[in-house]
């Protein structure tokens, strides 16, 4: 990959990190640079150490690599912290005046800059710029337009008044400026060209909530929680122009009854949370199941057990997702592996929900949440949203669903499973619905004939999907290789940059990226007919894999990462490459 | 909505299965003349029920209707009643699932104050597991559970109302099936969260709060020329653990429901057959 720039800011918590950060991003994307976005945080306001790393290049990007080229280091621990992936060559930008940064050593081989930020912010019209006078700096050394950063200024404080933007601006030119007289003679060999495309900037949460949106959600509650409050901060305003609302429950238990009772009353529901909102909720997945309303459930996942790592990454809630709540509970699990599926494979979430009146989980990752990467609009294609209701009957059709006393049966066990849906407030539609056995009318029993009907009625709905809706995989590579990869989730982009690698080594690899964990593909031919299997994700102790080797019946080896840091290109490569040869160790 | 519905079209063909003389059949025949004297008909009335003797509601009366998890019936009736605030939402249950199980719903449903009507049928006793204590238990009362007494004070769900702030208090007493009714209706007619916590013995585990006691001790607050637009008059009553009250104890006149607040008047069942107009903008947002 030529051109491909790797930037990053890191700090304390507090210093603006994150949104200067974003600054940056959003100036490439403007100047038509691909970018994807990684970030280091800790769960805490202020203090701990933080960092906002993008990948620029003109071509798509989709992942990680262990290589940093321009580093803006606001503390010591900055430099440290990065030390594996600063190489010959890489520039570092501090600024010399801090007290705390007189003692920083440039290592051998890399370019110190030291620019005083502080200094020149004051100059421009406050210190509280200092990060912008560096991103200027940062222009500076890639040659890099300074315009597209004053349209991303304006975009970030143009609510703050003009006076405010051409601060800013200033800010970005005193570093320029400074960096082309001190550094004059200094040749850095970086440069970031620029092209025509537009793109948008979006993370896996905001894609989440604008399928969300897109596909007729109108009811939304939640609960605060790493890594998936910015799906309900999304929502929130936005969701109010269509009609709809965002709201904060008391806790997870409530959030997912709320839902569920607006998806009763008829409207496209959901929420969204982490793994300790799942543990929450998972008493009302039964309910959903049972009185088979349709609700889509988004589990963005982070590091467990417990309060685990919050703030990192983990693909550890499978199984829940999968088995999670007493009984047996129907329900398709769904995961994205892409930031733009996040988008899609929301709307089709809504979509399984209501043709089938099922929980339809919605599996994304801390590292697709956070991780924002830039599309050409159309990725986005509003015309290609489909809505699909299900089985709603109105007042014109409802009385070809009531039984011979005039009651509507809403769970009708319909040959295919599904049965009438009649929203509140449909004439001659009233019915209840319990979380006990039931007859078609919704009302308990224990009859051994009905409850034995009403099980097999509902799995299968199950059945149906899996006959009627589409659940493949992406396959990428050779076709033809002796070694398959398979993977969910956010390694997706990693995975296939890292097949890149292989291949200059002249390495083939098929690989199967699985957005569908339940119902699943089939995966039984691919594995026959590769010599070696590998199973890669985020976890200890290979969730999927287990999963996949059950289905059949056959052992595969695993990569699995679970040291709260997403999968990067150039070490997933090596990865592979040894577990072609031995069964992998699980790293630590 | 018709004009002619009466309570009846509330009852479904099942038969309860409560013991016989459970105040429960008191508390739900006000609810359904409630529902019905207010307007409502079963096709626009959603009712959410709570698990135990209470939650068996459900399926007694005849409307549109979730018997969900124990203790969530009242987030259940928020999502309902938000999603298409045309509908009448009545949400049911014990003081187990009010109180106890569900008590951190019951303070945020209480300030949250969506148009709906709260009836908690409180028999201070849990029945359907066969008598042990519930949270409004009197501190020395012993069961299977708490063979000493639970030592410790039973809840003052009127108390905890009003703490919340509360826009409608009220307490009922099962058997007094005129004011029960006139209560749940004003209850109904109260724009906001209308709480009602209704007297409604258990015969069978509960040999204490029973009917005679409740007979022989409620005061008719109706009777007593209480003002319930009076806050301070209302603490009073409330905070008065000497006397079972029965009526109207506190009700603000001004309050405005959540859903008014926050602009919410559309069905949310209603969406276009792909995305939104303009949908595109959002995409555009991310320049």
């Amino acid at each position: 990959m030529p051109d491909d720039l790797n930037w990053a800011i890191g700090g304390e918590a507090g210093d603006g990190i994150a949104s200067t950060g974003k600054i940056f991003a959003q100036a490439l994307s403007r100047a038509g640079r691909h970018v994807f976005t990684s970030k280091d945080f800790a769960s805490r306001i202020r203090g701990g150490y933080t960092a906002y790393k993008i990948r620029t290049s003109v071509d798509r990007v989709e992942s990680v690599v262990d290589r940093l080229d321009i580093l803006i280091a606001l503390t010591e621990r900055t430099v440290d912290e990065n030390m594996d992936e600063l190489h010959e060559g890489s520039v570092i930008i501090y600024d010399g005046e801090r007290t705390t940064m007189q003692d920083l050593e440039i290592p051998e081989g890399m370019i110190g800059l030291d620019v005083p930020l502080k200094s020149l912010a004051e100059d421009a019209g406050g210190a509280i710029m200092a990060n912008i006078v560096a991103l200027g700096a940062a222009c500076e050394i890639t040659d890099f337009p300074i315009e597209n950063l004053d349209e991303s200024l304006e975009k970030r404080f143009g609510d703050k008044g003009q006076a405010i933007v051409e601060n800013n601006k200033k800010a970005a030119r005193a570093g320029q400026e400074y960096v082309a007289e001190e550094y004059a003679d200094t040749e850095f060999g970086y440069e970031m060209e620029t092209t025509d495309n537009d793109y948008v900037l979006l993370n896996g949460d905001e894609a989440i909530g604008m399928g969300a949106l897109a596909a007729g959600c109108r009811f939304y509650a939640g609960y605060p929680i790493t890594p998936a409050t910015d799906v309900m901060e999304y929502l929130t305003g936005r969701i109010d122009e269509y009609g709809g609302k965002v709201v904060q429950a008391e806790d997870e238990l409530s959030a997912i009854n709320m839902a569920l009772g607006a998806a009763r009353a008829g409207a496209r529901a959901m929420t969204a949370t982490s793994g300790p909102g799942i543990d929450l909720m998972t008493e009302t997945f039964g309910l959903v199941a049972q009185s088979e309303t349709p609700l889509v459930i988004c589990d963005v996942m982070r590091s467990g057990p417990s309060t685990g790592m919050p703030t990192k990454q983990e693909q550890g809630d499978l199984n829940m997702t999968l088995y999670g709540g007493h009984g047996e509970i129907p329900r398709f699990v769904v995961g994205p592996t892409t930031v733009s599926e996040c988008f899609w494979k929301t709307v089709e979430a809504f979509n399984l929900a209501e043709k089938y009146q099922i929980p339809v989980f919605l599996v994304a990752d801390l590292a697709l949440a956070v991780s924002e990467q830039t599309f050409p609009p159309e990725e986005f294609d509003m015309d290609e949203v489909e809505i699909d209701r299900g089985k709603v009957v109105d007042e014109s059709e409802i009385d070809s669903w009531l039984d011979e006393q005039g009651r509507f049966q809403p769970h009708f066990p319909a040959a295919d499973g599904v049965s009438p849906r009649a929203f509140p407030g449909t004439i001659d539609g009233a019915h209840m619905t319990t979380g006990l056995e039931h007859d078609a009318l919704g009302r308990r029993t224990e009859e051994e004939e009905v409850r034995v009907e009403q099980v097999d009625k509902r799995n299968q709905k199950v059945e149906t999907a899996r006959e009627q809706e589409d659940w493949s995989c992406r396959e990428y590579g050779d076709p033809d290789a002796d070694t398959l990869v398979i993977s969910w989730g956010s390694n997706e982009g990693a995975i296939r940059e890292g097949m890149d690698l292989l291949a200059e080594e002249g390495i083939d690899i098929r690989f199967l990226s699985v957005p569908y964990l339940f119902p699943r593909p089939d995966l039984s031919d691919a594995i026959e007919n590769a010599e070696t299997t590998i199973v890669v994700e985020c976890n200890a102790t290979g969730q999927f894999a287990d999963v996949i080797e059950h289905d059949v019946l056959e052992r595969v080896e695993r990569i699995n990462k679970y040291t709260g840091v997403r999968f990067k290109a150039d070490e997933l490569a090596k990865d592979i490459k040894d577990a072609m040869t031995e069964p992998q160790e699980a790293e630590i | 909505m018709s004009s002619d519905v009466r309570f009846v079209d509330f009852k479904s063909d099942k038969q309860p299965t409560w013991c016989p003389g459970c105040g429960d059949f008191g508390t739900m025949n006000g609810m359904m003349k409630g529902l019905a004297q207010t307007g409502n008909d079963p096709d626009n009335t959603f009712v959410v029920a709570g698990i135990g003797c209470s939650g068996k509601i459900g399926t007694y009366m005849h409307s549109y209707a979730l018997h969900g998890v124990h203790g969530r019936a009242l987030p259940v009736g928020i999502g309902v009643k938000l999603a298409n605030p045309d509908l009448e939402v009545m949400v049911a249950g014990g003081d187990g699932d009010g109180y106890s199980i569900g008590a951190g719903h019951f303070v945020h449903a209480v300030r949250r104050n969506v148009d709906m009507t709260y009836v908690v049928m409180d028999n201070r006793i849990y029945g359907l597991t066969k008598g042990q204590a519930s949270p409004t238990s009197r501190e020395d009362f012993e069961t299977s559970t708490s063979p000493d007494g639970t030592d410790m004070p039973p809840v003052n769900p009127l108390a905890l109302a009003m703490a919340s702030g509360a826009t409608f208090i009220a307490q009922t007493f099962s058997s007094d099936s005129q004011r029960h009714t006139e209560i749940i209706q004003e209850a109904i007619e109260h724009d906001g969260f209308g709480f009602v916590n209704t007297y409604s013995p258990c015969v069978t585990f509960n040999d204490v709060d029973t009917y005679d006691y409740f007979r022989d001790t409620i005061v008719d607050l109706g009777e007593e020329g209480h003002d319930p637009t009076d806050k301070s008059a209302a603490k009073e009553k409330i905070l008065d653990g000497d006397k079972e009250y029965m009526g109207v104890i506190y009700q603000d006149d001004d309050s405005v429901p959540f859903e008014q607040r926050q602009g919410i008047d559309q069905n949310m069942a209603d969406i276009p057959d792909g995305a939104p107009e303009g949908a595109m903008d959002l995409v555009r947002e991310f320049y």
